[in-house]
């Protein structure tokens, strides 16, 4: 049996995820030259959010056509609330400092996120059972489709759309463009570039939380390190797309699912590699199209304005 | 302006760090016991209090605890009060290694107990024997750790420090196959590991004795113990034809690995050790979990006769955590310490001497008692003379015993 489509679509789902959190560091990084490195813990707070609002907040046994909704919304305001509290609290006091303060002050982030939802989220010290949406897998020829896949299926490409047609097409989004391109040359043509930053850590932030719903929905557990590895390989495809570039994102994200699976799945069956195929593997082979790809296009697949940020 | 934020900021971020600090001291606490006067010794407990495998750690840690004050209660050493110091190594051998260093610069520290994870005893083993201090597993299953890295041809014992309560890894994999095989009736196997000491070498030996029984091997996997993605591999094992999975490996990865082959659509039971014998497997892997396999060390403790009194005993001491796959074991590890400290200030007319490490890592070799796993002691390589086995099922969202019993070649 042929299981090419099947790996395309993991990969795909994979790399949706990784797009949706992706999202998140190629706006900060656009507007404010920013990695937020405590992005993949504000991804697992909008994961906890939701945990929150399913088990806390509704009654049980709601049904999750009911629920998934109000988890979205709790997911999200959990996360832009962090977001923009990071923002306000922890890099706005250090814009103007040396590029390197806030790296590492959103490295320490990171740790006292992780570290908060540890101590204080009830029996966070062990991974978190997420609920699961019912109904049978979908069979479309040879791929089978989890229930709990098609929410990001749907989710991925509508929120991309949402996000362009905001970005280009709005005034606040319009305002986001100027900031990038210049901050002071936009403060003096009246963008409230303060507004403007805030609007990028929370819109993030939301891309965040969606993508962490997935992520429940997808694998059925919740902890408080699922961010830190998602958030590299998040980071990895802003890079691999292009960062600054929101659709680069996305793009770098589906290719870098979808070099995973496919190193799991193909490698070994080239004479000579058995012992390089396995999946412990697929992230070097992903690290090495990324290596790649910045040696033949250092911008990045999408990127454009890297050379005047330098 | 500036200044009061960055003063708020700093005094938000010490509060924090304070937090953090109570939260890490709170572990290496343990119960003071009541006092009797005399000499304190201490029990080291090392395992992974925090993180995925905080299940398995934290019930070996309460059991120790329970052994210790089991043995003030009955003021079972004249003079001597036990007490516990825990360490948490996080399942990684850095941690562990420098939580073997603080042991033994800890005087009081008369023998240890753990850790969890072979790889993380791998670097312990030395810092211990450099220091002749005692060390006893409840859970390590690698076969080198006792019997040198060429244990299938020259066995020989690297560390005479170190004993463990719990089988190895050279039995429980091929029994294991043997129940898959003959039992199971299943033929083609696809095998799954984490590349890690207990997971790899699980995998293998359970491998050799499956093909040597006549089965086939249709795939083999080894997974990223930092991944939750498992799609691909699903896929595979699901493509591949076969009709049962091992796993050589932990919980944290077998459940989420279980639940997406059955998604995938491979409606096949996932095979593995000692690793997956804990409830946060059945918890993780979802409804699809049943009929499900794994092995684990020893006859269940519930039905022995040696352990109504532990289980009890643990029940009525109120602990929060359960005593999960190691209980038994733990406690048995932790009361051969305190039987080789008995002997020792025996020995001494009533009190501890000047060299009392060696002199108890001595005694361990030679304890012998009855134990909540049974009969307690020690083969000249350091491994259990007690070998059993016994393979559970996933029925109804718990663990069942199935069979019981030992391999014989």
């Amino acid at each position: 049996m042929n299981e090419l489509p099947q790996q395309l679509v993991n990969g795909l789902l994979l790399g949706s995820m990784y797009g949706l959190v992706a999202i998140g560091y190629t706006m900060v990084y656009g507007i404010v030259q920013l990695i937020n490195f405590a992005h993949g813990e504000i991804f697992m707070t909008g994961a906890f959010g939701a945990l929150t609002v399913y088990v806390y907040v509704l009654p049980d046994g709601t049904s999750m056509a009911i629920a998934l909704p109000l988890m979205l919304f709790g997911a999200v305001m959990v996360s832009v609330t962090v977001a923009v509290g990071a923002e306000r609290f922890a890099y706005r006091p250090l814009r103007n400092a040396p590029r390197l303060a806030p790296l590492i002050t959103a490295i320490g982030l990171s740790l006292a996120l992780q570290q908060a939802v540890w101590a204080w989220y009830p029996e966070a010290k062990s991974a978190r059972v997420f609920p699961q949406i019912e109904g049978g897998p979908f069979e479309i020829g040879s791929v089978t489709i989890q229930t709990g896949d098609i929410f990001l299926l749907v989710a991925a490409p509508i929120s991309m759309a949402v996000l362009a047609y905001f970005v280009m097409k709005t005034r606040t989004g319009r305002g986001m463009q100027a900031t990038a391109q210049d901050p002071d040359t936009a403060k003096l043509m009246g963008v409230n570039t303060d507004r403007i930053i805030v609007i990028a850590f929370a819109l993030g932030a939301a891309f965040a939380a969606i993508g962490a719903v997935a992520y429940g929905l997808k694998y059925g557990q919740i902890d408080f390190r699922m961010g830190f590895i998602l958030g590299l390989k998040a980071f990895t495809a802003a890079v691999l797309g292009g960062i600054g570039n929101i659709y680069g994102a996305m793009i770098g994200g589906v290719v870098l699912g979808i070099a995973e699976t496919l190193a799991t799945a193909y490698i070994a069956d080239i004479p000579g590699m058995e012992q390089f195929g396995s999946q412990s593997w697929a992230d070097v082979w992903a690290f090495v199209l990324l290596i790649l790809v910045l040696l033949l296009r250092p911008q990045g697949l999408l990127g454009e304005r890297v050379a005047d940020r330098a | 302006m500036r200044q009061r934020s960055l003063i708020a900021i700093t005094a938000a971020l010490s509060a924090g760090a304070l937090t953090l600090t109570a939260c890490g001291s709170r572990d290496s606490g343990g119960d003071k016991g009541s006092d009797s006067g005399g000499t304190v010794v201490t029990i080291g407990v090392d395992a992974p209090l925090t993180g995925d495998l905080s299940a398995l750690g934290l019930g070996i840690k309460n059991s120790v605890d329970l052994a210790a004050n089991t043995a003030n209660k009955q003021k079972f050493v004249e003079g001597v009060t036990f007490k516990i110091v825990a360490k948490d190594d996080q399942a990684q051998p850095s941690a562990g290694q420098q939580n073997a260093t603080a042991l033994v610069a800890d005087k009081s520290v008369l023998g240890v107990v753990g850790p969890l994870n072979s790889s993380v005893a791998e670097s312990m083993q030395k810092v211990f024997d450099d220091a002749k201090l005692v060390e006893v597993s409840p859970a390590n299953t690698n076969p080198a750790l006792t019997q040198g890295t060429d244990w299938a041809k020259t066995k020989k014992r690297p560390y005479t420090s170190y004993f463990r309560t719990a089988t190895t890894d050279a039995i429980q994999g091929p029994f294991a196959a043997q129940y898959v095989y003959n039992d199971a009736k299943k033929k083609k196997v696809f095998v799954i590991d984490d590349k890690k000491t207990y997971g790899a070498g699980l995998a293998a030996t359970f491998t050799a004795e499956f093909k040597k029984l006549g089965g086939k091997v249709v795939g083999t996997q080894h997974i990223n113990p930092d991944a939750k993605d498992f799609s691909a591999v699903a896929t595979e094992v699901k493509n591949s034809g076969a009709d049962v999975v091992y796993y050589g490996g932990e919980y944290p990865q077998a459940g989420p690995l279980s639940k997406q082959i059955k998604d995938a659509g491979a409606k096949i039971p996932l095979v593995g050790g000692d690793g997956i014998y804990a409830e946060d497997f059945i918890k993780l892997a979802g409804s699809g979990a049943s009929g499900d396999l794994a092995t684990s060390v020893g006859a269940p403790v519930e039905d022995l006769p040696s352990a109504k009194e532990f289980v009890a005993n643990y029940k009525a001491a109120n602990y929060k955590e359960d005593y999960a796959a190691y209980g038994g074991y733990s406690y048995d590890s932790a009361w051969s310490i305190i039987e080789a400290v008995k002997k020792v200030v025996d020995d001494n007319g009533g009190k501890l001497p000047d060299d009392a490490r060696a002199k108890v890592t001595a005694a361990v070799q030679n304890v012998s008692f009855d134990g909540v796993t049974g009969k307690v002691s020690f083969d000249e390589f350091g491994d259990a003379t007690n070998k059993q086995l016994t393979v559970y099922a996933v029925e109804n969202g718990a663990w069942k015993a199935v069979k019981s019993g030992t391999y014989s070649g």
